[in-house]
């Protein structure tokens, strides 16, 4: 059996478990990686697709999280450096069938793949993207990323970075996504919800996975990682339930004030005049994105999820009607077709 | 130019018989020059010559008018016997305004024809033009060709002065009258002419009028005005029976990608980022969806070539095109889909470089670009068609061969093949070779990387397929399992392995057509659009008694396995091209000839004749 893929076994048909979907390859991040936990998930939720195993694919650009595909036993491809959104618009093009995951990194889809990002989200091309998000450059040791803080020393910062970082959640908004949310490495149960969510959702759908990377850049979501600090800035978003968050003891709630967002105490704030979480609505998601400790709370869950026209069906719309108006193509037909003369 | 006098047959005038014409029209980039010459081609095609098209306008959309950066000109050559070139030399130069009579005068013959549009030629246009004063009212430029001084606007405005148009859409209609004129002096049929006003101003008859009443007015002045004393007729050529059409470069391209979808039975993704002078060929198949052809627009060429990467992987033919500058930003993913080994048609239409350079010109730079211009060792096919029409078959080969060999293929045709049009033989589809494609499916002994003996191709296993799950990638895989491998006799093997495929096409390739003698002093090898130039000039040289063959290439990579033994036969090794000696450069590396280049890189087509006197300086004599 290869690592690349070999079929001398007889193929599993559903229903499956997750060991259907590793492959046999060795796993090589390194030890106390945040992808560990996310592969694990990715495989455990696999069977709850219920797609035959073939008809789904990983596609991936370059980076730590870009080796993805290679883990899992679908069909995969490992591409270029942030190309993973526009090889995977090709595929669906070509195959709107499959089911397809795009696996990328802070680096990989917002830096030298920002473009496609933009892109991919604006046609809403029908795939799955999980983005990675740990604030770092791994797998080339450790420079700062677009999403590292201002003034991040590392290795190509020793002074600190000079550049703003980008807030993945708002610029996915902002490129017309159809489905935007966020979940941690280091909760697995959540991340399986939004794992199924973000599948099920027919067009783009954006994942931010806030990751660790215990190396470069150990710690990065501190603030939701440590049992304290969570309790105080972890902001569930569920659909229909009010903007609440912090201990029991000191519950905070979201409120709108003119157009601006801000924290008061819950007790204080009448039911009626709570923030309630509505994924419809995107104006409400753009202002949620933008929230960040530790001035705010850290929202997780899905910010949006709404419907509107898949790319590549509308691409295949067209072919199929150009097909029922007037009969598939005749290249004899066309050659001689407008002006054309005799000789002889 | 031959000529014989022939008895008149109209009016009173006398018609003298060609045997082939060279003409160009020239004006502002807003006088429809392009269409102007697009329809007298029409005209000749009714007419039964054989033909060579050279559109030549600037990169601006509409340059500011009057100036000589925004002159606009289409030449065209015409004739009774085999045309290979738009012609050198100009027999007659329409010059609308002065600033095409600025720009393109020194290219016409002395003693040709040169018609003005005097009306055009006020203080104005004469100062954008840099001339200091009125070059009609100078005796020498009448005592040095036959100026014929036609004042076309007035003419225009007169013919159709009752219509309810302005004067500014009364002006534009004169380029018909240049039209109408021209057609009368070299007798040109106007049905096909006054057939597409009618289509083309089916909603608007009051443009339908106009224009027609011009044309006819351009005519009817030939005809009657005392000033022509003759005309012209350019009998039929004799060309080879059968159904013909007009056919430009990426016309052809695109309708050959048709052709090989349909044949295949297998959907064809298009990804392309606008530029010139590769857009046509996205919106041209962007028109025949009921093929199958699916066309992405995408954000950028990078993300136009992964895109039908994607596609390929998917199954689908993976095809994009550009232009030189597009294909620097494919390199990296051109290179991917080499060492992931999935079939993929790359276009390159080449124009002037480097950077932007010259967007709207021709050029043959990017051979070195195609061959070597990406990172590492990753070799690709290259194929180059000769002429507008063989666009279609080299298309199609490109499909064929990528499919086959699960192998990139570059096709380097030009800006020159891109806009030129020829009238073309139709081909009947059936005898085009198949283009069989057998997915993989069977699942007993399937690696990712396994070896097809004869084409070294691994198999093509769609996603989809049940029990071929895999993975594939950027990274160095061991041969047959396809696995990530660093090791580094596995990297030596896979390097030479990706070569050997590559090279192992040269069995596809015909023994190459020898035009003249299988032995003698001079060879002339070219590639690409310089096919009609190099052809033209050693027929030249042959009727002169030299001893002079050519063979034009059209697999550059690998070469045809023929060409080491057929450069051997001859004492002198020429090789025209217009860039600075690529071609050249591969042929003396690759069998040690003594191989010497003729280079011009002026964004032009070469000159037959700048061939034919370089073909006589090698072989040490004068015509």
């Amino acid at each position: 059996m290869s690592a690349a893929g070999a079929g001398a076994a007889a193929a599993p048909t559903p229903p499956y478990t997750k060991k259907d979907f590793e492959s046999d390859q060795d796993v090589r991040w390194c030890p106390g990686c945040g992808d560990y936990a996310i592969l694990s998930a990715v495989q455990k939720f696999m069977p709850d697709l219920g797609i035959p195993r073939e008809n789904i694919v990983f596609i991936s650009g370059i980076g730590c999280s870009s080796r993805f595909p290679y883990y899992m036993n679908t069909y995969g491809f490992h591409t270029i450096h942030g190309r993973a959104p526009a090889l995977a618009t090709g595929l669906k093009v070509a195959r709107p069938d499959l089911k397809v995951f795009v696996v990328t990194g802070d680096g990989d889809g917002l830096s030298i793949g920002g473009n496609h990002m933009l892109h991919v989200l604006r046609r809403n091309v029908d795939v799955t993207i999980l983005l990675f998000n740990n604030r770092i450059y791994g797998l080339t040791k450790g420079q700062y990323s677009p999403t590292s803080e201002l003034g991040k020393i590392t290795k190509s910062t020793p002074m600190g970075s000079a550049d703003r970082p980008v807030n993945p959640l708002s610029f996915a908004l902002g490129c017309g996504a159809t489905f935007v949310a966020r979940t941690v490495d280091r909760n697995i149960p959540h991340m399986e919800q939004m794992l199924r969510r973000a599948a099920a959702h027919k067009g783009t759908a954006f994942l931010e996975i806030l990751q660790n990377c215990n190396v470069y850049n150990d710690l990065a979501w501190k603030a939701l990682y440590d049992k304290e600090s969570k309790l105080q800035y972890e902001l569930r978003l569920e659909p229909g339930k009010p903007l609440l968050f912090g201990p029991p003891a000191d519950r905070k709630a979201l409120i709108m004030e003119g157009v601006t967002p801000k924290v008061v105490a819950a007790k204080d704030v009448p039911e009626s005049a709570l923030w309630i979480h509505d994924e419809q609505n995107l104006n409400a998601a753009k202002l949620i994105a933008d929230l960040f400790a530790p001035d705010f709370p850290i929202p997780i869950g899905v910010l949006s999820d709404v419907a509107d026209p898949v790319y590549e069906d509308i691409i295949l719309d067209q072919e199929q009607r150009a097909i029922a108006d007037r009969g598939p193509g005749d290249i004899a037909k066309l050659l001689t077709s407008g002006d054309t003369w005799k000789i002889g | 130019m031959a000529e014989t006098v022939a008895p008149a047959t109209s009016a009173q005038k006398t018609r003298k018989e060609l045997d082939r014409a060279v003409i160009r029209f020239a004006g502002d980039s807003g006088d429809g020059m392009q269409l102007t010459g697009e329809q007298f081609t029409t005209e000749s095609a009714w007419a039964g010559n054989d033909i060579a098209t050279l559109p030549n306008f600037p990169a601006e959309i509409r340059a500011p008018a009057g100036t000589l950066f925004g002159v606009s000109s289409f030449q065209l050559q015409f004739g009774s016997q085999r045309v290979y070139t738009p012609g050198d030399r100009l027999d007659c130069l329409v010059a609308m305004n002065p600033a095409a009579l600025k720009v393109h005068l020194r290219d016409l013959k002395p003693g040709g024809l040169l018609i003005v549009n005097t009306a055009s030629f006020d203080e104005r246009n004469l100062t954008k033009a840099g001339y200091p004063s009125n070059p009609l009212d100078d005796p020498t430029l009448a005592e040095r060709y036959r100026l014929h001084k036609v004042d076309m606007t007035g003419l225009t405005q007169q013919a159709i002065q009752d219509l309810p148009l302005n004067a500014k859409e009364k002006d534009r209609t004169k380029n018909f009258f240049a039209l109408g004129l021209v057609s009368w002096i070299y007798t040109r049929p106007l049905e096909p002419t006054l057939e597409w006003i009618h289509k083309r101003f089916a909603k608007n008859t009051v443009y339908a009028e106009a224009n027609t009443r011009v044309l006819k007015a351009g005519h009817a002045f030939g005809e009657t005005a005392e000033i022509f004393a003759e005309h012209y007729a350019v009998e039929a050529a004799e060309m080879a029976p059968g159904v013909y059409r007009a056919m430009t470069g990426n016309r052809a391209l695109a309708w050959g990608l048709l052709a090989a979808a349909q044949r295949s039975h297998v959907p064809i993704v298009y990804g392309a980022y606008p530029i010139t002078p590769a857009s046509s060929i996205l919106e041209e198949l962007a028109l025949h969806k009921r093929f199958r052809i699916r066309t992405i627009q995408a954000e950028d060429e990078i993300a136009a070539v992964t895109a039908a990467i994607g596609a390929s992987f998917g199954g689908a033919i993976g095809v994009t095109g550009s232009s030189g500058p597009g294909i620097a930003l494919k390199g990296e993913a051109i290179g991917l889909a080499v060492t992931a080994e999935l079939p993929l048609v790359i276009f390159n239409i080449q124009r002037g470089g480097p950077s932007t350079g010259l967007p709207t010109k021709t050029e043959q730079g990017d051979l070195m670009q195609a061959l070597y211009g990406r990172n590492s060792e990753s070799p690709v096919v290259v194929i180059a068609p000769a002429s507008p029409g063989d666009c279609f078959y080299i298309a199609y080969e490109a499909v064929r061969i990528a499919a086959k060999y699960m192998v990139p293929v570059m096709v380097l045709s030009d800006g020159y093949l891109a806009n030129g049009s020829e009238p073309w033989l139709i081909p009947d589809p059936e005898t085009l070779p198949s283009i069989d494609i057998q997915f993989r499916t069977e699942t007993e002994g399937f690696f990712p990387y396994l070896r097809d003996p004869a084409t070294l191709a691994r198999p093509w296993a769609r996603p989809g397929t049940p029990g071929l799950e895999h993975r594939i990638g950027g990274l160095e895989k061991q041969d047959v399992t396809g696995n990530i491998s660093y090791e580094a006799e596995n990297h030596d093997h896979m390097v030479r392995m990706r070569a050997e495929k590559v090279r192992r096409v040269a069995q596809e390739i015909p023994p190459t057509t020898i035009n003249g003698p299988a032995t003698g002093d001079l060879l002339v090898v070219g590639w690409g659009g310089t096919y009609g130039a190099i052809t033209a000039a050693v027929e030249q040289a042959q009727l002169s008694g030299k001893s002079v063959a050519s063979i034009h290439l059209r697999h550059l990579n690998p070469l045809p396995p023929d060409l080491g033994h057929i450069l051997r036969e001859y004492r002198k090794v020429l090789v025209p091209e217009i860039n600075s000696g690529q071609l050249v450069r591969v042929l003396r590396a690759e069998y040690l000839v003594d191989a010497v280049g003729f280079n011009r890189v002026r964004g032009l087509p070469l000159a037959s004749d700048e061939i034919h006197e370089a073909i006589n300086q090698l072989l040490g004599s004068q015509s």
